[in-house]
């Protein structure tokens, strides 16, 4: 390649090199294939518990008893869906679920945000404090303070409340929230919003024009975060929601499985539960899983 | 809403000194630098002082005070001092459940963060597709609600029509005919890694995977010139170089690991040896919610917090550090 300007001893390395390489080259393409199908293999093993559960969830309960599986949907059916929806239990579950979600995204996006533009953009006496807080706090297990959580919301009489468990998950989302959102808002040069200024916008305008639309991801990764949390929390609402027809998704389920338990577990019908749970917040993690790994990790890594 | 803040400011504040029109406009919003900040600050302070503030004083107050069943129907607390942590703490079911939540949770933790790193160093060794494949099954996984992972492993593992005692019995393992996982303590724990591991992994991956992306290809293609292996590229720059991503997603296994409760109380509820499975999130509950002993539960719930604040600080202050604070 540069054998005109190259000294000697460098023309011999990249000999050897060559010589090298084809031998090389034929190992390294077998190694690369074994890892594609390490890969490949590690894939089948992941995704094999939500296919088997959506899969079961339209078997007929038959077929699921005999001793043999089936591994693909040749007696497929709707049956498990229609007796897991009926009765009320399912709908209020849903509607409890719906509601306690978006009152808890809507406080801890708000809440988080103004924090997190605190936190980045201005220096002040306890910010050390404050965020030394939050990285604690967001540690701290929901069983170390479940106990005193019950007997708050039992002495407020907010028990089986959407408000009371509302705001539990709020606190409990906001610290993560924070960090995560902190490290976008640091992302976003404040001297843009500076131009801006001099460009005759002022501060607001600046913010919402400039540094708002750079900021949707990171909103929208926390508002993911935040809704991943409250949907599918089930310690907290074990407690904050004693009450069995004021229970949420998650919680209706394990009650779901414990009365299917009595009479000798009905899988299919437990399967359809899981799938009708777990499918709306696939679709929507799926959908929006750029946004949510990048801005995860870097929030994560910047924060 | 900043403007609000900004005019809102230097009216309530102190009276500036008169001074001409030059002067005067530097001065709002330098003011506006300093109180805008704890302003923002306000709402997220009475949030987490509400749910979680207060419930630690609830906690620290009656862990000195006998609060037992009479206390739930009116009797009054009273302050007993250290003996709810001297019972508990001389009990010996307590270290049991302590020795076994630890062990527990550095088991997952590492397990968990030792298969992320090699699925993410996997991801970045084989061609796009195979690794767009990994990349959805791990985010199926990882986007499943945590109680139907939970549920559906349950039917995995049933003991009489799982599919894998079907598969264990069907590769000549007979004595997995019938077995039932969840009933014995070993068995359990095993069940309870295999859920964790599985939920947990994906988040490691991606993340590790992410970290593996932003090491500059410049790096990388000097080490190649300088006649580096992927051997020697992976340990010597690829894993130094994403040793901060690595601390930060063990941080938080740990940290999730040893809170893991729900997964404990959903298998137990399929008819395990509950004392035997407890890991500390449980004792509290069945101490507290069960058995109406608040006081004790109190004390309990306080020694989780402060193996919480111990067990993360290093990682904290090296967080805290990296940031330069």
């Amino acid at each position: 390649m540069s054998t005109a300007t190259a000294p000697s001893i460098h023309l011999h390395a990249s000999d050897v090199a060559r010589t090298q390489h084809a031998p090389g080259a034929r190992r390294r393409k077998i190694g690369k294939i074994l890892l594609s199908l390490l890969a490949i293999g590690i894939s089948l093993a992941w995704i094999f518990p939500v296919y088997w559960m959506v899969l079961s969830a339209f078997t007929p309960n038959a077929w699921l008893r005999t001793t043999t599986p089936e591994f693909l949907p040749v007696h497929a059916t709707l049956a498990n869906f229609r007796a897991a929806m009926s009765g009320d239990g399912f709908s209020n579950s849903l509607k409890m679920s719906v509601v306690i979600t978006i009152t808890t995204v809507v406080a801890v996006l708000a809440f988080a945000f103004l924090a997190a533009l605190a936190i980045s953009r201005w220096r002040f006496k306890g910010r050390t404090t404050f965020i030394l807080a939050v990285l604690f706090v967001q540690m701290l297990p929901a069983e170390g303070l479940f106990i005193a959580q019950y007997k708050m919301l039992s002495n407020a009489n907010l028990l089986n409340s959407v408000i009371g468990i509302s705001v539990l998950y709020t606190a409990a989302i906001v610290p993560f929230t924070i960090w995560m959102l902190r490290g976008f808002v640091a992302g976003v040069p404040a001297d843009l919003e500076e131009a801006a200024m001099v460009d005759g916008l002022s501060r607001f305008q600046a913010f919402l024009r400039i540094t708002f639309p750079l900021l949707a991801p990171g909103l929208v990764a926390s508002g993911v975060y935040a809704f991943l949390q409250a949907w599918n929390e089930y310690t907290v609402a074990l407690i904050a929601l004693p009450s069995g027809d004021r229970a949420t998704l998650p919680l209706w389920l394990s009650n779901f499985l414990s009365a299917s338990a009595q009479r000798g577990v009905d899988w299919g019908q437990v399967m359809a539960a899981s799938t009708l749970i777990a499918i709306p917040v696939i679709v929507f993690f799926l959908f929006v899983q750029n946004r949510m790994t990048s801005g995860l990790v870097s929030g994560a890594v910047k924060g | 809403m900043s403007q609000n803040v900004a005019l809102g400011v230097p009216s309530s504040g102190s009276p500036a000194p008169a001074a001409g029109p030059a002067a005067q406009v530097p001065v709002p919003s330098r003011r506006t630098f300093k109180a805008s900040p704890y302003l923002l600050l306000i709402p997220a302070v009475v949030i987490l002082l509400l749910g979680l503030g207060y419930p630690i004083y609830w906690q620290i107050l009656n862990s000195m005070r006998q609060y037992g069943l009479e206390q739930q129907f009116g009797q009054p607390a009273v302050f007993v001092g250290l003996d709810n942590f001297v019972r508990v703490f001389t009990a010996p079911d307590l270290w049991a459940v302590v020795v076994r939540s630890i062990a527990f949770c550095l088991v997952n933790a590492f397990l968990t963060v030792a298969l992320g790193l090699g699925f993410a160093l996997l991801m970045r060794a084989v061609n796009k597709v195979v690794r767009i494949i990994l990349q959805v099954s791990l985010l199926l996984a990882w986007a499943m609600p945590m109680v139907a992972a939970v549920t559906v492993f349950k039917w995995l593992f049933d003991f009489r029509t799982g599919v894998v005692n079907w598969f264990l019995t069907s590769i000549g393992l007979d004595f997995f005919q019938g077995f039932s996982w969840l009933a014995k303590p070993w068995s359990f724990f095993f069940v309870a890694t295999v859920i964790i591991v599985w939920m947990s992994v994906p988040f490691v991956a991606l993340s590790i995977y992410a970290g593996l992306t932003s090491v500059p290809d410049e790096v990388l293609e000097a080490a190649r010139i300088d006649g580096a292996g992927p051997w020697n590229i992976t340990m010597r720059i690829l894993l130094p170089m994403i040793r901060p991503v690595i601390s930060i997603v063990l941080l938080l296994q740990i940290i999730w690991d040893l809170r893991v409760f729900a997964q404990i109380n959903l298998l137990q509820q399929s008819g395990a040896p509950v004392s035997e499975t407890n890991l500390l999130g449980n004792f509290i509950y069945q101490m507290g919610i069960g058995k109406g002993d608040f006081g004790g539960a109190a004390a309990v719930a306080l020694f989780v917090l402060a193996l919480t604040v111990v067990l993360s600080w290093p990682y904290v202050r090296s967080l805290m550090k990296e940031d330069a604070l």
